[in-house]
């Protein structure tokens, strides 16, 4: 690990002003990502900025109904939230799937929106990675992508984003915040992620030097029965391989409207709109469900070795739909 | 729940439950592993391995790193220590020990470099900075049977055997199971990475390492470096765990050696947790055929089982995937072959349970396709195919209780209940299943020393070099060592863990324990002899030649039930049960944390790990704990052994041996109990969700 200076803002405007106009910059959060990352040779930042005693903890109602989540709120508060638990309680189970309760005490909301890919040949920085050092290649096509995209992805770039609670905020119309020196913005959560192309190294929407204050969740997508349910290789402390945040809402007999979001299939949390549309109006039954995520999957391309992975993610919609549809309302 | 209320002790320490003596000390972090001894004047040792799978070290540029902050110097292969390339282990001379000696690379992972500093942040830096360049060449990583360059394993055991006419058995068979069954590499992944700190005592090399075995690899050490061996020293307080793969002498510790005797002062190796992936002992893959014949009534008649795994060609190797064939049942014909593939890997070595582990899965799973298909219990043909004496060697059984552990498992479990056909039971969405595998190992001991003084104060100084991998050997040795001086515990004082206290076998092939008992007793039998000397010293090693010609095994019966979700093809382990069968228990609190550690291991191998090379490099692909999977807690809900009463009339105080068996058996009955729940066979591991999703 190369040498760097540590330093703790004191305030927003701290930050903003150390980490402005400086690449080698990074900002710290609980450090379970951005660390490993150095220590493996991956990141070298010159500079860490820490966050986590900005005054940006806790979660607070807003007018109107819906929930700010501050930034350095650690990710095992955000779950613990007896209103996320109520209103969004797909969020809480998600932060809850991930990593273990260890992590999860010092990870923050901000950076688990941040982490990085959890491709292999990323972290090992003797290997051609476009991720890691654009233009040098992509190992993960003709090598082992047993878990990686089946949507959306590049030729530049086969990676899964690997964020559980991010795939819950995409099914709730999250609103990401944050200030820069020129002023403050906000990044629906849809438009945080950017489209793969030739770009693998840019990853969001947010401008150089941002800094994540908070996110937003919106009264509109309040959904109390709504829920996350996460495949993966063992029964805990594993990335999923495919996930899903859903609800419906069904009344006699009719999709009124749906939620649904998947994860471990795309470069970002994979808001299902298609098959959203197509559940619409119609009757809440399995076959519909299938069609539905049969036309939302049609799009995929799947690699050799993660084809699986299609006919997982049709399955998991389908059982998680019906479950949501059985249930009381 | 043991089995020793049925043999009496004499003074009483053995059989009773007691909890670890280094216990206390374990968790309030006062144990010391090898990477906490403080050494005054210590340097770090950083190692650089090699990203490319085979080639040449074209260049090193040492002068990029020399003046990085507290960098000390680099070590390669231009100005290594040469090596003796007689050194090696069990198997022979081993390459894989011979490091930085040339510019040849012949896998990936290959230690290429040591850079030395002031703090291991220091070494570490600049080894990451190390510019290195390679001129690379084509590699094989690629394993399968009938790979081209296979050839006979060596026969130091497991060699091929072939009674009776097996073709003319198969041929009049009612019923054949022929089936091709696949383990991948798997890494021991102890929790504690390999570490060694080596400095020079006058002439005397001394070192603390992580390993099984002090005295043996002090052997190995001098060999390797040329010193007569009364001049290396070893030690090994406490260890986190080896599982095989701190059996050998370990990159950490020559490499150490090598630092210390070039820069004069003691130095610290600890390898990187990827790096004790790369560079330290994995399980070959293996790629297994099985042929079993059997008339309708489910009698055996034949068994043929090849099977073939992977080696390098710097060390032989033996994955003795046939042994348990031999011996587990009854048949007029069994043949067995195994064949070595030479591959540009890391020299595989023994882990958890070598070869029974894989070999077992195969035939287990092969034996339950059996009964599928003679529409049978699988619990009854096992039953019917019991032995009375080993079917390939014709010698009698020291002690078998397989059936014991059979019957008492299916009552526990609630076997008798079970509907034989798959893809009955449903809870909810979940498919349900069970199933069973029967299981041995083979028991026995090795020559080791040990002294015995009798102090002043009435207390008795033991001493043996043993080691204690965290497996409570120190506690095991203390109760063996009060009951055979015939004193309380307290009365006796333990020192194992240095090659200083003479011979003694390493703790490996579930052998460590009936080893070092055995020379605890002779030596506590000279004690209480009528000369009455103040301290004494047994060496077993003639002893053990006078041993009869016996099989003697160790048993067990695993019994699994899984659920199986058919829309996102989840494997979860509901219910884990062993009934084991290792002779004498010395202390059953232990004992039973043995074995279940071990079911967990044959959990994790049946669901879980795998070692991922990439297609196109050869390189590792999953070389942390984030990637290469082992069971988690939440895998484990429910698991439970038990004892039945065993023991073995060779071996001092009726031990077998319970390192390995643990492991071996919970593979095929998790994989049997899978097809039980779905209708589908998994014949290749880990049962990962994509082999079982349905469309
Ligand atoms: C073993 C392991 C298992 C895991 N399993 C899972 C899992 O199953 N599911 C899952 O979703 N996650 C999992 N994780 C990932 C974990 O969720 C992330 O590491 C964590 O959320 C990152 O949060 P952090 O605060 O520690 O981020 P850091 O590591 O501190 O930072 C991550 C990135 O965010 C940036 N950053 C931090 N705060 C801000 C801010 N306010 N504004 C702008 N940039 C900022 C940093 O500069 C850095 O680039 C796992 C991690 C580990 C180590
Ligand atoms: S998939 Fe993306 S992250 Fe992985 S190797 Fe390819 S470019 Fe790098």
């Amino acid at each position: 690990m190369k040498e760097f200076a540590y330093q703790r803002a004191s305030g927003i405007s701290e930050a903003l002003r150390l980490a402005a106009g400086n690449d080698d910059v990074r900002y710290l959060g609980g450090g379970t990502n951005l660390v490993d990352l150095m220590k493996a040779g991956v990141e070298s930042p010159t500079r860490l900025v820490d966050v986590r005693f900005l005054p940006l903890d806790g979660i607070r109602q807003v007018p109107g109904g819906g929930l700010e989540i501050g930034a350095t709120t650690t990710n095992s508060d955000l779950a613990a939230h007896p209103e996320v638990r109520r209103r969004y309680p797909a969020l809480s189970q998600a932060v809850l799937a991930g990593a273990s309760g260890q992590l999860r005490n010092m990870a923050t909301v901000a950076g688990n929106l941040l982490q990085r890919t959890r491709c292999s040949y990323f972290a090992d920085p003797s290997q051609p990675c476009n991720k890691r050092a654009p233009g040098s290649g992509c190992s993960a096509i003709a090598g082992a992508h047993h878990n990686h995209a089946v949507l959306s992805w590049s030729p530049h770039c086969v990676a899964t984003n690997p964020s559980d609670m991010a795939v819950a905020l995409a099914a709730f119309d999250a609103v990401v915040r944050y200030e820069t020196l020129d002023g403050a913005g906000d990044i629906p959560l849809e438009e945080f992620y950017l489209p793969v192309g030739d770009t693998p190294e840019r990853e969001t929407a947010l401008p150089p030097g941002a800094l994540i204050t908070a996110v937003r969740l919106p009264e509109s997508a309040i959904s109390p029965l709504s829920r996350y349910r996460k495949v993966r290789e063992r029964a805990s402390y594993a990335f999923a391989t495919v996930s899903i945040a859903a609800d419906l809402d069904i009344r006699d007999g009719v999709v009124r409207s749906s939620r649904i979001a998947l994860g471990g299939v795309a470069s970002r949390p994979w808001r299902a709109r298609t098959a959203e549309s197509l559940l619409l109006d119609g009757p809440a039954t399995a076959d519909r469900f299938r069609t539905a995520a049969e036309a939302e999957l049609a799009a995929a391309e799947p690699l050799p070795g993660n084809a699986y992975k299609v006919t997982l993610a049709r399955n998991l919609i389908v059982a998680v739909l019906t479950d949501l549809a059985a249930s009381p309302y | 729940m043991n089995a020793e209320s049925s043999v009496p002790t004499a003074a009483g320490a053995v059989g009773v439950a007691r909890p670890r003596v280094e216990g206390r000390a374990k968790v309030t972090g006062g144990a010391r592993y090898s990477a906490d001894e403080p050494v005054p004047g210590l340097a770090f040792g950083a190692v650089v391995v090699s990203t490319i799978t085979r080639g040449r070290v074209l260049d090193i540029d040492v002068a990029a790193v020399q003046d990085m902050p507290g960098v000390l110097g680099v070590i390669d292969h231009r100005n290594a220590p040469r090596l003796n390339p007689e050194a090696g282990h069990f198997f022979g001379p081993d390459g894989g020990l011979r490091l930085l000696q040339d510019d040849v690379i012949p896998h990936a992972g290959r230690p290429i470099a040591l850079v030395v500093g002031e703090t291991p942040e220091q070494a570490y830096a600049a080894a990451q900075a190390l510019p290195v360049v390679y001129d690379v060449r084509p590699h094989d990583t690629e394993f399968f049977f009938g790979h081209p360059a296979g050839r006979p394993a060596s026969a130091l055991f497991d060699g091929p055997v072939d009674v009776g006419d097996v073709d003319a058995e198969l041929a009049a068979s009612a019923v054949v199971v022929d089936e091709r069954y696949g383990t991948p590499e798997e890494h021991c992944s102890a929790m504690e990475p390999h570490s060694a700190t080596a400095w020079w005592e006058g002439e005397r090399l001394q070192a603390v390492d992580s390993n099984q075995g002090p005295y043996q690899i002090a052997v190995t050490l001098a060999t390797l470096f040329c010193l007569p061996p009364e001049r290396v020293r070893i030690r090994v307080e406490h260890v986190g765990g080896g599982f095989g793969s701190k059996g050998m002498c370990g990159p950490q510790l020559i490499l150490a050696v090598m630092a210390a005797t070039r820069f004069g002062r003691p130095v610290r190796v600890t390898l990187t947790r990827d790096q004790v992936f790369l560079a330290t002992a994995q399980r070959p893959a293996t790629d297994q055929v099985i042929r079993i014949g059997a008339d309708a009534d489910g009698r055996l008649r034949a068994i043929d089982h090849v099977a073939a795994f992977e080696l390098s060609p710097l060390a032989e190797y033996i994955e003795g995937c046939t042994e348990l064939t031999k011996t587990l049942y009854a048949a007029p014909a069994i043949r067995t072959r195994l064949t070595a593939v030479p591959l540009d890997i890391l020299p595989p070595y023994s882990m958890r349970a070598p070869g029974a582990a894989p070999g077992s899965f195969a035939l287990e799973s092969a034996m339950d396709e059996l009964a599928e298909r003679l529409e049978m219990d699988p619990l009854e043909l096992r039953l019917r195919n019991e032995p009375v004496v080993g079917p390939v060697s014709g010698l009698p059984f020291s002690s078998r209780n397989l059936v014991a552990c059979l019957r008492q498992g299916a009552r526990r479990f609630g076997w008798a209940d079970r509907d034989h056909r798959p893809r009955m039971r449903r809870e909810g969405s979940l498919l349900v299943g069970t199933g069973l595998a029967a299981t041995s190992f083979s028991t026995g001991a090795f020559p080791s020393t040990a002294s015995i003084t009798a102090e002043p104060d009435g207390t008795f100084t033991v001493v043996v070099a043993a080691t204690d991998l965290g497996t409570g050997a120190r506690t095991a040795l203390t109760a063996i060592a009060a009951d055979a001086l015939e004193v309380g515990v307290e009365k006796i004082g333990l020192r194992i863990s240095d090659s200083d206290l003479g011979p003694a076998w390493s703790a490996g092939g579930s052998r460590g324990t009936a080893s070092w008992a055995w020379a605890i007793t002779e030596a506590a039998a000279k004690m209480r002899g009528p000369e009455r000397p103040a301290t004494v010293t047994a060496d077993t090693a003639h002893l053990l030649g006078e041993l009869p010609s016996r099989e003697r095994h160790a048993y067990s019966a695993v019994f699994a039930e899984v659920t199986v979700d058919p829309a996102t093809s989840e494997v979860r382990v509901r219910r884990l049960l062993g009934l084991f069968a290792v002779g004498r228990v010395i202390n059953p609190l232990m004992a039973r944390s043995q074995v279940i550690g071990g079911m967990v291991g044959g959990l994790s191998m049946a669901l879980h790990e795998e070692g991922v090379r990439d297609p196109v490099s050869g390189r590792h692909v999953n070389p942390d704990f984030a990637g290469y999977h082992i069971a988690a807690h939440a895998d484990v809900p429910d698991i439970e052994a038990e004892f039945v009463p065993d023991h073995e009339p060779g071996l001092p105080m009726g031990v077998k041996g319970a390192g390995e068996i643990g492991n071996v058996g919970t593979a095929a009955a998790i994989a049997n109990a899978v097809w039980h729940a779905t209708g589908v066979r998994q014949r290749q591991l880990p049962i990962r969700l994509d082999r079982v999703l349905e469309d």
